[in-house]
C-alpha cells in the first residue's frame, strides 16, 4: 500500500550503520577486511590524473600537422620538465630558430598529426579517502573502496552544508529552544562539534568561524544568513563541498525552530564523545541527508549484524514533526488516521492525520506535511 | 512536419490491447493509470500513485511502480499483481492487464553533454538532437565557444553526464576540429554519473571522414557508437539517426545503471521512454491533428519542459532547474524576490517568504495547507513558467525538428535577426501539464497562472492535462495510437476556455475595447472592456461563441491598431477570459496599489475562496 508521508529522519541511540567509502576513480585499497579503522585514517588511495595542457605545435612552428613529428624533441610518453624544449625547428640561420618550451612539468601524453596538437599532462595528484567513522571494515571492493561498519548513535539532519569532519560533541545551550549567540561560542570549542538550540544568527556564524569549530548542529537558520555565509543563493539542494570553515547541520529547517527534544537529549547524552558528521545533502536523485554519527567505540560491529529499521508506515502514537506552515516545526504524536479524503482550506482534498500536541490539543494535518521522527 | 520517432525499437504486440497499465516514474512520485476499453472506446479509469523508489533505502524503481499499481488494484478491484510480477495478458475480466508500459524521468532524467565545431551550427544541431530525444543538455562545447582548450578539458572532467553526443563538420569537410575535440574528450577521461566501472556512452555523429580517427582516439575510452552525421551538408540536418541512438543507449546503458531499471525494462511491454520525449510526442500529435500553433508546458518538481509547434516546426527545451519542489529555490534565485512578490496578493516579509521557499526545497513533497501558502506557490509557478518560456524563446530561433531543410541564407538571416519562432499572436493553444497546473484546486487558477506567465496576445485557447497523464499517453501512442487518442480526447485534455487579450497599454479605467459576444442561443452580450479589467464570461466546453472586438485606436488584436476583429471562440470549464490588463502586462509598482489590483482581478474570476484574503 502506498503511503503519502515523508519518510522520516532517524534519531536513534543505538543502531549499526555501514558507510561505503568509494574512490571516485579506481585506485588501491589500503586496509583489509575485519580491520579496525579510525575516522581520520586513509582507507584507500587513488591517483587523480593531472591537468592537461594542449599546445598546438603545428601553429607555433608554422608547419603542417603531419610534419610536426620531424620537429619534436620529446615523444609521446616522455617525461618533460617545465621550460624544457618540446620541439624546435632547424633553420639554416640560427636566428630563425624557434624553440617550443614545455609550460609544465609532466609527461607528453599524445601527439596528433591530424591537429598538430600535443597534449601535456601534469603528474597525478594523490587522493586519499579517509575512514570517516571509527569502525570495522566489513567489505573490501577491490580498487574502489571499503564498507566501514560501526555501532553508534545516529542523528539525521534535514539540511547541511560542508563535508565530512569529526570532533568532540559540546552542547552550547541549555535547552533546545535557546538561540545560539556569539557569547555561547568560546575559544575552547575549536575543532569541536557544537550543538545549539533553535537558531543561529549571522554574528554567531561569524564567531563560530573565528573560533574554528569543526561543526555546528542547530535547529534552524534564516535563508538570508545562509546566503551570506555561502556568498550565493543556493538554488538546488545538492551540498557537501562548501568551504565555509565548518560543517553546518540543520535538524529542523529554515527559520527559528526549536530542535526536537529527542535530538537534543540524545546529543546532550553524548557530550564529550567523538562524533563524525557530514553536511552533504542531496534531495534530488538519491536522497542524502546530513548526519551525526557517534560511534560506541570498542564494540564496533562485533556481531556484524546491521539493524535495519523497518518502515511499516505510520501508526497511532508515532512521534511526528509538522513540516509545513502554519504549524511548521511543531512536534506531536499521531492521534488518529482517518482514511477518507478531507477538504483543506486550499480546497484540495487530501489524506490527513490527527496530531496531538504535548498540551493535549489536537489538529488535522495533511499527511504529506508530516515527517516521522524515526528510530528507537 | 516531422513525425516523432520515439524509439527505433518497435514492439511487436500480437494480442488485443483492452486493458493497459501505464506508469510515469517521476523524480518525486510514480504515477500509474489504468486504461480500459469501455463500450468499444478506450477510457482512463483508475489512477494510483506512490513515492518513487530510486533512492535509498529502497534503490529499486520497480517498488514504487508496484506500489502505485497496487493502489489501482485496490481502487478497481482488478487483480494486476502476482507478487512482484504484473499479470499479462488478461486472464479474465478482473485479472491481469494486456500490457504494461512506462516512462521515466527519475534520478534526474537523461543528462547529456554535446559537442560541435561551430557553436551555432553543429553545436546547436547536436543540442536539438539531444533535446528532441528528451535529454537535459548540461553543456554545449564547441571549437569556437570562447573557452580555452584546457578550460574545455577541465569542464569535461568535472561534469558527469549520462552520455555525450559529438558532432562537427560536414561530410567530406575538414576533420581537424572534430578530431581535436575527440582529443580533448579523450584527455579529460569523462566518467558517467551512475556506476564507476562502466564506460561512458558516446555517440559520434559528425563528419564521417573523421570516424576512423575518432574511433582510434575514443574507441578504448568510451562506449563509442558511430552514426550518421547530423549535419551531412551545411544546408541540411539529419537528427533522426542520432536521436534513435540516444534512445537505444538510454535504455541499454543509462537506465540499466539506475537502481531497478533492468527489472523495469523486463516488466514493460514496450521500450521505456524518457518522460519529456513522451510528452513531446503528444504535443506534436495535437498540433498535427488540429493544425495548430501551440505551446505546451510540463512543470514538474525539478524541471520545466516547454514544447512548441509553430508552422509545423517542433521545438523542445528543458529548464533543468526551474521546478516547484526540488528546484523551487532556484526559481527564487533566477526570478528574484520582487518578481515573485508581485503576484502575492497580501503582505509578507521577505525573510518569512525566503524561509518558506527553502523549507519547501528541503521537504519537496509537502503541500500548501493554507490559502496564503497556495497563493505563494502559484506566484512562484507564474515565474517558473515565465522564465522557462523566455528560455524556450531564446533557443527556438535555431531549434528545429528532425529532417528539415535549412538554407544557408536562413542561417544567416536568423543569426542577424535572432528572431524567435514563437509568435504569441499566432499562438492557437496553450497546453499545461504538471502537478501545480493539473492539481490546482480550481481550474481557473491553472488558467490564470498560464495567462499571467505567458501573456498570450489576441485570442488564445488554453487547456490543461486533467490528472497528469500525457507521458503515459505519449508512450501508449507508440504502440496503439487509437487508444492514446481516445483517452487523450475523453479523459486527458481539459479545455479551460479562451483568453482574449488586446495588445496595447492605457491608464486604468480607459477604454481598451468594445466587444459583442454572440452565444450559440443567439443571445448577444455587448460591453466595454476597460484597461485594468479582467472579466470572465461563462461559456461551456462544448459551446462556441462569436466575438467581435473593436479595440481602441492604440490597441490591436493582431489585425492592426484600432482594427475590428471577429473570431469564433471555444468555451471550457472556466470560460471566456477577457483580459483588459494590457500587453505587455504591467503591475503597479506601489505595493498597496498592486495588492489592490491583484485582489480585484482575483475576485473578478473567483480565483480563490474568499476566506483566505489577507492571510499571511
Amino acid at each position: 500500500m502506498a503511503h503519502s508521508y515523508t519518510p522520516g529522519l532517524t534519531v536513534t541511540e543505538q543502531t549499526t550503520v555501514r558507510r561505503r567509502r568509494m574512490l571516485s576513480l579506481p585506485g588501491s585499497v589500503l586496509v583489509s577486511g575485519g580491520e579496525t579503522v579510525r575516522a581520520n585514517q586513509a582507507v584507500a588511495r587513488a591517483e587523480l590524473p593531472g591537468k592537461v595542457y594542449p599546445l598546438n605545435l603545428a601553429n607555433q612552428l608554422g608547419v603542417a600537422p603531419d610534419e610536426i613529428h620531424e620537429y619534436l624533441v620529446k615523444k609521446a610518453g616522455d617525461p618533460v620538465k617545465k621550460d624544457e624544449i618540446l620541439a624546435e625547428n632547424k633553420p639554416l640561420i640560427k636566428w630563425f630558430k624557434t624553440e617550443i618550451l614545455s609550460p609544465i612539468t609532466g609527461v607528453v601524453e599524445s601527439v596528433s598529426n591530424v591537429t598538430g596538437q600535443v597534449l601535456l599532462r601534469e603528474p597525478p595528484r594523490v587522493l586519499e579517502l579517509l575512514g570517516y567513522v571509527d569502525g570495522r571494515v566489513v567489505e573490501v571492493i577491490p580498487q574502489q573502496g571499503v564498507v566501514v561498519e560501526t555501532d553508534c548513535s545516529l542523528v539525521q539532519g534535514i539540511f547541511g552544508i560542508g563535508g565530512e569532519t569529526w570532533g568532540e560533541i559540546v552542547i552550547a545551550v541549555t535547552s533546545p529552544d535557546e538561540v545560539l549567540t556569539p557569547r555561547h561560542l568560546t575559544a575552547d570549542m575549536k575543532g569541536k562539534v557544537v550543538v545549539g538550540g533553535s537558531f543561529i544568527s549571522s554574528d554567531a556564524l561569524a564567531r563560530a568561524k573565528e573560533v574554528g569549530v569543526a561543526g555546528l548542529v542547530i535547529g534552524g537558520i534564516h535563508d538570508k544568513d545562509l546566503r551570506a555565509l555561502l556568498g550565493y543563493d543556493l538554488g538546488v539542494a545538492i551540498t557537501g563541498t562548501e568551504q565555509v570553515g565548518f560543517t553546518l547541520i540543520l535538524t529542523e529547517g529554515f527559520g527559528t525552530i526549536p530542535m526536537a527534544g529527542k535530538t537534543f537529549n540524545l546529543l546532550s547524552a553524548h557530550a564529550g564523545q567523538q562524533a563524525s558528521i557530514s553536511g552533504a545533502t542531496q534531495i534530488r536523485a538519491g536522497v542524502i541527508r546530513p548526519e551525526i554519527i557517534i560511534p560506541k567505540g570498542g564494540a564496533a560491529g562485533k556481531q556484524g549484524a546491521v539493524i535495519v529499521l523497518e518502515r511499516e508506515g505510520i501508526r497511532i502514537g508515532d512521534q511526528v514533526r509538522i513540516i509545513r506552515d502554519p504549524l511548521f516545526g511543531k512536534i506531536g504524536e499521531v492521534a488518529s488516521l482517518p482514511s477518507d479524503l478531507q477538504k483543506i482550506p486550499t480546497e484540495s482534498e487530501v489524506r490527513v492525520m490527527e496530531v496531538r500536541f504535548a498540551d493535549g490539543s489536537k489538529t488535522m494535518i495533511p499527511r504529506a506535511n508530516i515527517e516521522l521522527i524515526e528510530g528507537a | 512536419m516531422s513525425v516523432p520517432s520515439p524509439s527505433p525499437i518497435e514492439p511487436v504486440i500480437t494480442h488485443p490491447l483492452n486493458v493497459i497499465v501505464a506508469t510515469d516514474c517521476g523524480s518525486t512520485t510514480t504515477k500509474a493509470i489504468l486504461i480500459e476499453k469501455v463500450g468499444g472506446e478506450y477510457r482512463q479509469t483508475y489512477r494510483g500513485e506512490a513515492p518513487t523508489t530510486v533512492e535509498a533505502p529502497f534503490e529499486d524503481v520497480t517498488l514504487g511502480v508496484l506500489n502505485a499499481i497496487a493502489e489501482i488494484e485496490e481502487l478497481s478491484g482488478r487483480k494486476i499483481l502476482d507478487g512482484d510480477k504484473i499479470i499479462t495478458p488478461c486472464r479474465d475480466a478482473k485479472t491481469g492487464v494486456d500490457i504494461y508500459i512506462s516512462t521515466s524521468s527519475a534520478g534526474g532524467g537523461l543528462q547529456m553533454m554535446v559537442t560541435g565545431v561551430v557553436q551555432n551550427m553543429t553545436g546547436e544541431s547536436a543540442q536539438r538532437a539531444a533535446l528532441g530525444a528528451g535529454a537535459i543538455v548540461i553543456d554545449v562545447l564547441a571549437s569556437n565557444d570562447g573557452r580555452l582548450p584546457h578550460e574545455k578539458i577541465e569542464r569535461i572532467r568535472t561534469m558527469r553526464p549520462d552520455m555525450i553526443l559529438m558532432s562537427g563538420g560536414t561530410d567530406g569537410g575538414a576533420v581537424t576540429h572534430v578530431v581535436e575535440m575527440a582529443e580533448y574528450i579523450s584527455a579529460a577521461e569523462p566518467r558517467p554519473r551512475f556506476g564507476a566501472t562502466y564506460k561512458l556512452p558516446l555517440i559520434y555523429a559528425g563528419n564521417k571522414d573523421a570516424q576512423p580517427q575518432v574511433r582510434k582516439i575514443l574507441g578504448e575510452k568510451a562506449a563509442l557508437v558511430l552514426t550518421d552525421n547530423i549535419r551531412p551538408v551545411l544546408e541540411r540536418e539529419n537528427l533522426a539517426p542520432a536521436r534513435n541512438k540516444i534512445h537505444d543507449l538510454f535504455l541499454e546503458h543509462v537506465m540499466a545503471q539506475a537502481p531497478g531499471y533492468k527489472k523495469l525494462i523486463e516488466m514493460a511491454g514496450a521500450p521505456i521512454m524518457p518522460t519529456p520525449a513522451a510528452v513531446g510526442v503528444i504535443m506534436e500529435t495535437i498540433a498535427k491533428r488540429e493544425h495548430l500553433n501551440l505551446i505546451g508546458v510540463d512543470i514538474g518538481g525539478a524541471t520545466t519542459d516547454v514544447f512548441s509547434v509553430f508552422e509545423g516546426i517542433f521545438n523542445r527545451t528543458v529548464s533543468a532547474n526551474l521546478g516547484m519542489s526540488y528546484s523551487i529555490s532556484n526559481v527564487l534565485a533566477e526570478a528574484g524576490l520582487a518578481n515573485i512578490m508581485r503576484w502575492v496578493p497580501f503582505t509578507i516579509d521577505e525573510q518569512t517568504l525566503r524561509n518558506r521557499i527553502k523549507n519547501k526545497m528541503i521537504r519537496p513533497t509537502t503541500i500548501p495547507q493554507t490559502l496564503d501558502e497556495l497563493q505563494i506557490e502559484h506566484a512562484i509557478a507564474r515565474e517558473a513558467l515565465r522564465l522557462a518560456l523566455i528560455h524556450h524563446k531564446s533557443l527556438a530561433t535555431a531549434l528545429k525538428g528532425v529532417q528539415q531543410e535549412r538554407t544557408i541564407s536562413d542561417v544567416f538571416e536568423q543569426q542577424q535577426s535572432g528572431k524567435t519562432l514563437i509568435d504569441m499572436l499566432k499562438l492557437d493553444l496553450i497546453v499545461g501539464s504538471g502537478g501545480i497546473l493539473s492539481h490546482a484546486p480550481r481550474r481557473v487558477q491553472a488558467m490564470l497562472m498560464m495567462v499571467d506567465a505567458y501573456e498570450p496576445l489576441g485570442v488564445t485557447r488554453l487547456s490543461v492535462d486533467s490528472i497528469f497523464m500525457m507521458p503515459h499517453l505519449g508512450v501508449l501512442s507508440t504502440i496503439n495510437e487509437k487508444a492514446a487518442t481516445e483517452v487523450f480526447v475523453r479523459d486527458c485534455m481539459v479545455y479551460l476556455g479562451t483568453c482574449v487579450a488586446p495588445v496595447g497599454q492605457g491608464k486604468d479605467g480607459e477604454r481598451c475595447a468594445d466587444y459583442a459576444i454572440t452565444f450559440p442561443d443567439g443571445r448577444v452580450d455587448k460591453g466595454q472592456l476597460l484597461f485594468g479589467d479582467l472579466r470572465l464570461v461563462p461559456l461551456a466546453g462544448d459551446q462556441k461563441a462569436s466575438i467581435t472586438i473593436q479595440p481602441a485606436k492604440q490597441v490591436s488584436l493582431g489585425a492592426g491598431a484600432g482594427v475590428s476583429v471577429t473570431r469564433e471562440v471555444q468555451g471550457g470549464v472556466v470560460g471566456l477570459l477577457l483580459d483588459g490588463r494590457g500587453r505587455p502586462l504591467q503591475l503597479p509598482t506601489d505595493h498597496a496599489a498592486r495588492v489592490a489590483s491583484l485582489t480585484k482581478w482575483f475576485n473578478a474570476v473567483d480565483l480563490y475562496p474568499k476566506a483566505g484574503w489577507g492571510q499571511g
